[in-house]
Parts: C-alpha cells; structure tokens; sequence
C-alpha cells in the first residue's frame, strides 16, 4: 500500500491527475482515489511495465494493459515506486499455468454447476446441428489419442470415403500434422469449409495420400465436382516457405482444385502493426493528419480488410457456387482460424446469437488449436509468439455488427468482455495453446468456464436492435467491404479513455429503454389483471398497488467477479444528463488556460481533449 | 427570356437512369423551366426523379455510336447517369441542362416561380425577427439597446437593419466605428449568456493600417462590455502573421496599446479556396470505391477536411470555454466576420445556448448568425464539389458549420430537438432549394429582391407539423448544460450521411434507425397505458373505500 499516489490523465496536456492510495493484491493492483473510486487492474492483464525518470513531483510509473488501458502513476517515493515495479513485474510474469488466476478463482458455483458450466457448450451437437455426421461426412477416431495431431481435438469430421491410411499419409504431408478436416458444413449447399496447414511440398514433393484426401473432400460435395483451396498468405511468404520444405499445393497435382491466395501477413507483421497502431492512439495532442497517417502506416485496418475479404470470398464460394473449401495458412491456427470462423459467421446466423458466438469460438479457435496462450502471453514465454490474431477476428466481427445493426443478438460490450477474458485468466477456457494441453492442466474440474457467466450477464450483452428475421438461417451476410466501411474501433483501443467517448449513449439509452419496455409488458398484464379481478369482486380487499413495484423479478444472476464490473458502470439511461458534467465546478481548467494564455505565442494555444471533465 | 428557348428537346423516350446501388430503370425524360423530370414507363410510377436544374452542378456528356450517356453531378453530391438513344436529342438536352443550371439572374430562379402546396400557417420570412429576440434578451438585462442606425444599409451594407449593441453607445458612435472596421462591420451583441452575464460579440477586422490608427469609440464599444476590473478576450481567426501583413492592406487587429484590458488569441481557421479544395479533394476519395485501405487513408488525410473540422471545433470550444469558464466577454472576428467568425460564434452558441439545441431555436440561430448576419451564401453556395469554376469565393463554409454541429450531435445525440436529417436538409437547401432563404447575400440584396414578397421561406415549410416529425430526434430530453464535446481525432468522424450517401447501400442502417424509433416511441405508449391503467386502478379503490364507509 502507498499514499499520496497521483494518478494521471493519459491525454491531458496539463499533468492533471487524481490523488489517491495504491494496494496490490495477490491478483490485482487497485487504485482508490480520493473521491473514493476504484480502479481495479488484473496482473495478468498487465502487458508491460515501465518506470520514467524521477521527477519533481516524484517517481512515474506507466502501466500498458493487454486491454488497452494505460495508466500513469506518479509515486511519491522512489522506493516506492521501485518496489512496485519489482513486484509487478514479478506478478504479471507467471511461469506455471498453476499459478494462473484462473486457478485460484472461486466464483461460489458448486461443483456441479461448474460441470454443467464445462458442459454448456458441446461440439458433438454442433456438428450434429450443421448436419454431420451425414452419407458424407462421418466423425474418426483417427486422433482419438492425439496420437495423430496433438494440436487438434480428439474429435474429427472427415469425409467418409477418407480411409485411416489416407488421413495417416496426409497428416505425415502436413506441417504438425495438421490434415484437412471439416470446420463447418452448410446443409443446403452441401458444401463444406475444411482446414489444414500447409502442405510439405517443397518444390516438388508429392504425397498420393493428400491428395486422395483433397478429392475425398472434392467428392464429399455431390452439388459443386471443384473445390477451392485457399492459401490465406501472401503468395511470397507461401514460396518462400518451399525452401524450407513446405509449400503450397500445385494445382496440376490435385485433380480438380482451383488454387487461391489472399494474403493475409503473418503474425509477426500484425504484432508491430498493433503496436504501431496503438504509439498513435497513444500520442498526446494528437493531430487529425498525424492520426490518420498513423492509422495508413499502421496498417492495421489494411490488416482488418484482408481478413473480411478473405472470409468473404469463402462465404461466396460456398453460397453462390456451392463449392467446399479447404482454407489453411502456415500452421493452420492463426489465419485458418480467422477465415474459417468468419466465413461461417457471414454464412450462418446462428453464430450471430449469444451462444452461437460461443459454439464458434470453441470451435474454430479453441479445439482446434489457436494457441492463446503463445498468443496473449499468458505465461512469460517467447515475445515473438504474441500477436493479436483473436484481436482481429473480434474486429472484424466488430466491423460486421456496424452494417448490419440488426443481425447480430449480441453487442459491442460482449466483443470487449471477450476480449477482456481472452487476456484475464481469469476463466479456463484460453488457458493453454491446445486441447491435449488443456485435458493435461484438468481444467475442466481445476477452473471454471467462461460462458455460463456470460450468459448469466446476457442482458448486457444483448443488441436492443436485434432482429431474428432479419436472415434467416443460412442466408449469407454480403458486407461492403469498400475501405471507408471500416473504422477505427475506439470503444476498444480507448475503451478506458473515458473523455473521447460520446458523452451521451445512443447505445445504452436504446438499450435500456428496451429493458424498461420489457418491463412495463409485464406491468400492463398485472395491473390489466388486477383490474379484471377487481371487476369481478369488487368487495376482495386487495394488496396496495406498491406490490406492484416489488414483484420485478429479482436478477439470478451470479455474483460477478470483479472483473466484470467495470469501476465505472455505464450510466443508466434517465441520468444521461447527469453524465455531462458534474456538480464539481472545481474544475483547474482556468489555471490551464490563463498559463496557456501566458505563453508568447498566442496561435498555438492547444484545447485540452474534452475540453471539460465531464465525468460525475 | 423564356426558358423555352432554352429547351430545344424537352422530351425524350427510351431513356435508361442508372443509379448507384439501384437497377437501371427505363422511362421518359422531360425537361422544364426548373426541373429535370424522369419517370419511369411503369404504371406504378415508382420511379419517378425530378432534379432542380439548380441543384446540378456539373454535367458530362459522351458518346458511343448514337447512343448519348450524360452524367449529372448533382450539388448534393449524388451523381446519375442518363443513356439517351440519339446523338441530336442527346446534345440538345446536355446543352440545355447546362445552360438552365447556370442561370446568372437570381430573379430566373425557381424561388421565384415556385407555388406551393402546402398552407401557410406562419410566415416564416417573419418568424425569427431580432425584435423578439432582444425582447427576451431584455427580460435579462437592460445593458442591451436596439439600434436601427443601419435602417437603410448606409452604415453597413452587409448587416441587418436593426442590430444589438452596448446601450452606453449611441448611433453617431456607431457611425464612427463603423468607418473603422472592414466593410463597416461593428461589433455587435452575438451571444449574452444568461448564467453570467457575458457578452460574445463580432465584427470585422479594425482598420488600423500601417500607422497604427485607433478609434476610442471603437474601444469604448467593446469596453463597455466588460465588467469592471475583468478582462475581455479577443479570438482573431487569423494567424497572428497573417493579421500583422493585413496591417499593409489598411486592416489589423486591436493592438494591446490601444485595448489593455483584452487578450488577443490567434486561433487559425482556414477559408475560401483552402476548404474549397479541400471539400472537392474529400469528396472526390470517398466517390472512388477502388480506393485500397492505404490509398483511401492517404486520399482522406490529404483533403485536410477533418482538420478544418478539429480546428473549427477547437476555436468554437475556446469561445465559448473564455465565456463560461472564464466569464469574459468576448469578440470574435477575422478580416471581413463574414465567415470564419460566423462558424466561431454559431457553434460557441450550440456549445453554450439550449436553446440553440431545439429545432426553433436552431433555425433562429442560422437565421440571426447567418442570413441577417450576412454570410454572402449565394457566392459561397453558388457550386458544390464537382464545380470546375474554382471561384475564389465559393466555399463550403455553411457545410463545415453544420458538420461541425454533427459532431457534437454525435457525442450529444440525446441534447439537440433535431436529427441528422434536418441538418442535411439544411445543406440541401443551402445550396438549391425551391424556397427563397438562401437566395441573396445579405439582408440588403434580399429587401432589394423582395424576397419576403416574392419568395416562399423554408421555415413556412420545415416548421409545419407533417414536416417537423421527419426532423425530430426521439431521444431528445432538453439538457440545460454547456456541452463540451471531444476534439480528438479520434472522437472525429467522417459526416457519412452526407459524403457516402451516394456511395453505399443504407438500406441496413435505415432500417435499424427505424427500429431504434420504435423502441423509443413503443416505451412512451407503454407508459401511457401503464399510468393510464394505475389511475383506472386506483380510482377502483377509492371508490372501493367510499362504499365500504
């Protein structure tokens, strides 16, 4: 615990800050201010740590977030500030998977709703719901021990023509051994994603096993005898790697095959792309010009639009020419999983409700191997392995929600909850890189799942705008994917910076006006009833109207961790005035301006962002 | 002159309208006095367009074989195409097109000509006098006076008849300080605000020159406005270099010598061919749809438009933070306060004022900070973003003001009694409408016009009930608070609804918009019926308690 620690305004050109006492927990590093306002932040959740040189009002510390919060601390002593660093540093550092949060985490379910939480959501009845097994396509048992590919599941769709020596021989031709399986199957086209990692090919190399494989998937669609193969890299990376051994499929080897690259760049690319990315987000007194060449240079929404459009020309491939499509990148984890997930997304509306969401996530990302904890660094590992592949698809999904307002039940909150969860540690569901991995660690019966507290949340999460008939099942979603569709998204990068919001919630008003909506329904029926009854006998004293108020149904929700209360709740919606500005007219702007003023150099004075602190 | 000269074709069949984002429709194309009229041969005649030749703001014309193609780029930024069969009907329409959106007499304009359908239930050319306004200005304060000093347009040609100035100052003082601002503009009350008393005046630059003139009455003016002992400050929308080198041209600024008791502040905003450019530069990358992510980036960071949006912004927000925060007066003026002035103390106004924030309150807002307080509208609106005429006075001024107005509605959406839709409304009529208001460029030409006699005003239309709805923002609750909207790029966004209106499909963003509307609009029937039944309920048990006694 220190005192007297001053908490600074990240864009303020005026070293305003907030007073107030830091505490470090065995979890968290919390920030009470004076006005008595927390500020909780997760140790896993802390990306980097960084001590400036002394000042005179004392020792600054930054604090980089894997959320995209930064804070500033000013501690008054050196030493201080030093042990905090130290500790830190060793708190956010974790060696062991055990002494993950996730692991010490008691959200008070017993052990059979924890069970039932693991049990939420079941892949099996996934592909049953695509309609697999089916005459073609059939679960195998081939990777029943991960015997064959330990980074994939256990189980496996494989068209039923695909023989075990033939799954053995392609995997033996792919990288890891990561064979072509099924991903999704759309039903009325009866055509099917499949994925896989890169081929062995070098430059010449051929395996007969593959490429049986590849006309075992080709036949498995009775509507469409071609099939595409996608190389998600850039064709220069994907040659560059037959020097090494691997490749890409030539297409005079695979009967009936139309060849494919999108590039997308590798992660190592999108790891300097963010960071670039967020050095401009970050700058003080940011100008529109310098912002929007930052935002060109970063690439990043370069990086956003290669991934839709890869997805997009997946999702037309098997709409439009009812072709399957075996997608795969270098290791079939990173890219793979990005256009399989959403191409299914634009393919199928139930992955745009709440627990579709959910099922897509398990499956394209988690079961089959997306290697989140390489990625997130949740163990201090290689820096080289992080790179925010997940971050993009949630972006990407992002963008989608922006067109179509109304297809998707849930909401930007629950894309940053996510998020905010990929990164916390806090749920077993991202621990480890792979399933095998994940049945090693006993998660399932060490940690709790995600998703049965997402769904106890889901009012929050769920698009007041929503409409179930605005696609009906299996028809495809066609974004516009013309540049100035897509945005920056500030409600994630600046998600904690609270003064470039709007001051005013568009968002949270519809929303919330919904819930009211929902409630005066039930209101109207009891008072209708109640009057009906009155009506009937008259001379039955009845309870006082008050009842009525009392009978809302209390939430039975679980008690959130704290993770899920952000320290500033949004504002309910009838306060939105109040949002504006406080009572506080305490405000130190005057000083600012009057000093502003003082300078010799009259053109240049700079308004702060916000111009006023409109926080309560 | 009769248009009918102008009309060799005024008919042609078998013409095909294509669209963006909309199938080719075949019709007929019939060309009037002020009209281009397409309508489609079906019975239904959904398809029908009729596009004021005023709205047109460029028009190409090519040929393949005898099948003409013309493409009409419109002021409102959308662009059509016309395949018209037959080179010589072809020609013959292009050719009177053009000449019948360029018509130089503003008496030929289809203001003039236009009757409407509709009953006049208020007169809109007097809905908003500065009488009224001073009436309520007056409830206030009685520093204030009404002066008619310029009821001829003598004193200044580009102000309204009757101004609002400092009641300590008398006309013969006015007269003088008129000759010693640029165009006869002297400061004048533009904004009193009510929570403490100060004042946000404009003007025009001082006619200093090089020798460092002075006018005390100049200074007793603006003086007067300043409490005792306070300072006031002045916002120069030029930069302090550019205000020093219009010294030489007889212009300047209020030196401290000669003002001690006010702070200058230099705060740059950018006009006349600079924004021009810059508007024809943004709409020209965001009308390109090949443009890849780093292109289109490029293209829309050079066209410098959300920085003229930033940095109007930031000048509105300095404005009005001097008034409120500072409780200073303030005046604020750049060379001739016709523009960049108007755009500072309008939105210090959306800033500061409510009741700028209702629809009537707006609309009095463009009329006294715009129309009467003479920005030249007819030279700056005469052409859009597809003019190749590079004017040095056009310039999208009026634009920047409302998107400006936009951004702050954006982060406010629940502040202001209009939408979006009102406010591209307004950008429309700016620049072609069938209404008069816009028309002239100032209160003198539109007395010399007879335009209150000649013309129908838009408010006569907008304010009606049926066209009011259209306007309303369902989530508004009236907000007393000053607004201090976010200046950071990144609170920035580009005004899609006006630049991508063309250029994308909408369909999914209006049909939300309209669910949106129904969750507002279903809450308030429900709780209609939700109050509605408790009264019935409780009237049941006091009758109940009557009859038990």
């Amino acid at each position: 615990q220190v005192e007297q620690v001053k908490l600074l305004d990240r864009f303020s050109t005026s070293n305003k800050s907030l007073t107030g006492t830091l505490y470090l927990t065995a979890t968290h590093l919390l920030f009470i201010d004076s006005s008595q306002r927390e500020t909780w932040i997760l140790h896993h959740h802390i990306a980097a740590v960084e001590k400036l040189p002394l000042t005179t009002s004392g020792c600054p510390l930054v604090i980089q977030c894997k959320n995209f919060r930064i804070v500033h601390f000013v501690v008054p002593r050196e030493r201080d500030c030093h042990d905090i660093y130290n500790s830190l540093l060793q708190l956010s550092r974790t060696a062991k998977y055990e002494e993950l949060y996730a692991f010490s985490y008691n959200p008070k379910q017993n052990e059979s709703e924890q069970v039932k939480g693991w049990q939420l959501i079941d892949l099996a009845e996934e592909y049953k719901r695509m309609g697999v097994p089916n005459d073609y396509w059939q679960l195998s048992d081939a990777n029943r021990d991960y015997k064959i590919c330990e980074t994939y599941p256990r189980e496996l769709y494989v068209p039923r023509t695909a023989s075990k020596p033939i799954i053995v021989g392609s995997s033996k031709f792919r990288s890891k051994g990561r064979f072509p399986v099924l991903s999704y199957y759309h039903k009325n086209k009866e055509a099917a994603i499949c994925r896989c990692s890169q081929p062995l090919s070098g430059f010449s190399a051929r395996c007969l096993e593959d490429e049986h494989m590849l006309q075992a998937i080709s036949k498995a669609n009775p509507s469409n005898r071609y099939m595409y193969v996608m190389d998600t890299r850039p064709k220069l990376n994907a040659m560059a790697n037959r020097a090494a051994g691997k490749g890409y499929e030539n297409e005079d080897n695979y009967s009936n095959i139309r060849f494919q690259f999108v590039g997308i760049e590798n992660i190592h690319v999108m790891r300097s792309s963010l960071q670039k990315l967020l050095e401009v987000s970050g700058t003080r007194g940011l100008s529109v010009n310098d912002f929007l060449s930052g935002l060109e240079n970063s690439g990043w929404l370069r990086h956003i639009k290669a991934v839709l459009d890869a997805a997009v020309f997946l999702a037309k491939a098997i709409a439009v020419e009812s072709a399957s499509v075996l997608v795969h990148c270098s290791d079939g984890w990173d890219r793979t999983s990005q256009v399989c997930s959403l191409g299914a997304l634009l393919l199928d509306s139930y992955y745009r409700t709440v627990k579709g969401f959910m099922v897509l996530i398990e499956k394209d990302w988690i079961s089959f191997g997306h290697k989140f904890s390489d990625r997130c660094c949740q163990l201090d590992g290689d820096p080289k392995e992080i790179s925010p592949v997940f971050t993009q698809f949630l972006e990407s999904v992002w963008n989608l929600t922006e067109q179509f307002p109304q297809a998707f039940e849930y909401n930007e909150a629950f894309l940053l909850q996510i998020h905010e969860h990929v990164h916390s540690c806090q749920f077993g569901n991202f621990l480890g890189n792979c399933q095998k991995e994940r049945e090693e660690l006993k998660l399932k019966e060490k940690t709790y799942s995600l998703w049965p507290f997402l769904l106890a949340d889901q009012k929050k999460y769920q698009n007041p705008l929503y409409n179930p008939d605005f696609s009906p099942e299996l028809t495809l979603l066609e974004p516009n994917t013309v540049s100035f569709n897509f945005k920056f998204w500030r409600n994630m990068y600046h998600q904690f910076d609270r003064s470039m919001h709007p001051r005013q919630s568009m968002f949270n008003l519809i929303m919330n006006t919904n819930e009211q909506n929902k409630q005066l329904e039930e209101d109207i029926k009891e008072l209708e009833a109640k009057i009906k009854q009155r009506n009937g006998q008259s001379d039955v004293v009845l309870e006082k109207e008050q009842e009525l108020t009392t009978h809302h149904p209390a939430p039975v929700a679980l008690k959130s961790p704290p993770c899920f209360q952000k320290e500033q709740p949004p504002m309910p919606a009838n306060d939105a005035v109040r949002t504006i500005e406080g009572s506080n007219t305490a405000d130190n702007r005057y000083s600012e301006l009057v000093s502003e003023f003082s300078k010799a150099e009259p053109a240049v004075v700079s308004l702060e962002y916000g111009v006023a602190r409109m926080t309560c | 002159m009769e248009f009918a000269e102008l009309i060799k074709t005024p008919r042609a069949d078998n013409v095909v309208l294509h669209c963006p984002f909309h199938l080719a429709v075949e019709g007929t194309l019939c060309l009037t006095g002020h009209h281009l009229i397409f309508s489609s041969r079906r019975q239904d005649n959904a398809e029908e367009l009729w596009l004021l030749h005023s709205n047109i703001d460029s028009i190409e014309k090519r040929f393949v074989g005898s099948l003409g193609t013309i493409v009409i780029k419109c002021k409102d930024l959308r662009i059509i195409q016309l395949d018209i069969p037959g080179m010589e009907e072809c020609l013959n329409i292009a050719s009177s097109i053009e000449a019948l959106s360029t018509l130089d007499s503003v008496t030929l304009m289809y203001p003039f000509f236009y009757r409407p359908m509709f009953e006049v239930l208020e007169d809109g050319w007097s809905s908003f006098l500065l009488e009224q306004e001073f009436e309520l200005l007056s409830s206030v304060t009685n520093e204030w006076r009404l002066s008619c000093v310029n009821k001829e347009f003598s004193v200044c040609p580009s102000y309204p008849p009757v101004v609002i100035v400092p009641k300590s100052i008398d006309d013969e003082a006015l007269r003088k300080v008129a000759l010693f601002r640029h165009g006869g503009r002297f400061p004048v009350l533009s904004y009193y605000h009510k929570k403490n008393g100060m004042a946000m005046l404009r003007s025009s630059q001082p006619l200093t020159g090089t020798n460092g003139r002075r006018c005390k009455e100049d200074e007793k003016l603006i003086n007067a406005t300043l409490r005792s002992g306070r300072r006031g400050f002045v916002i120069d929308t030029r930069p302090l270099a550019v205000a020093q080198q219009a010294r030489a041209k007889g212009g300047g600024f209020e030196q401290e010598v000669h003002y001690p008791q006010w702070r200058r502040i230099h705060k740059y905003i950018e006009r006349f061919n600079i924004l021009q450019e810059s508007f024809i530069k943004l709409v020209e990358a965001c009308n390109d749809q090949s443009h890849n992510m780093d292109r289109w980036l490029s293209k829309l960071e050079a066209s410098n438009w959300l920085t003229h949006i930033k940095e109007l912004l930031t000048a509105a927000c300095l404005a009005a933070q001097c008034i409120d925060r500072e409780s200073a007066s303030v005046l604020v003026h750049g060379s001739e306060g016709t523009d960049s002035t108007l755009q500072v103390t309008s939105l210090a106004q959306i800033i500061l004022d409510p009741r700028c924030r209702t629809i009537r309150g707006f609309e009095a807002l463009v009329v006294r900070e715009w129309l009467q307080a003479g920005h030249p509208f007819q030279q700056r609106c005469a052409q859009s973003a597809y003019s190749n005429s590079k004017q040095k006075w056009e310039a999208p001024v009026f634009l920047l003001f409302l998107e400006c107005v936009w951004q702050i509605h954006r982060q406010f959406p629940c502040s202001f009694e209009f939408n979006e839709q009102f406010l591209i409304m307004l950008f429309e009529h700016a620049y072609a409408s069938q209404f008069g208001t816009f028309l002239g460029n100032n209160e003198n030409e539109r007395a010399k016009l007879k335009l209150p006699q000649k013309t129908m005003s838009l408010w006569s239309w907008v304010n009606r009930p049926e066209e009011l709805s259209r306007f309303q923002n369902p989530l508004y609750e009236a907000n007393s608070l000053v607004i201090w909207p976010s200046v950071a790029p990144q609170s920035l966004q580009l005004w899609e609804g006006v630049f991508l209106r063309w250029n994308r499909p909408s369909k999914f963003l209006e049909e939300a918009e309209v669910e949106r509307i129904n969750i507002i609009k279903y809450n308030k029937e429900l709780q209609a019926k939700v109050n509605a039944l408790r009264r019935q309920l409780a009237e049941m048990e006091a009758d109940e308690e009557v009859q038990e006694e």
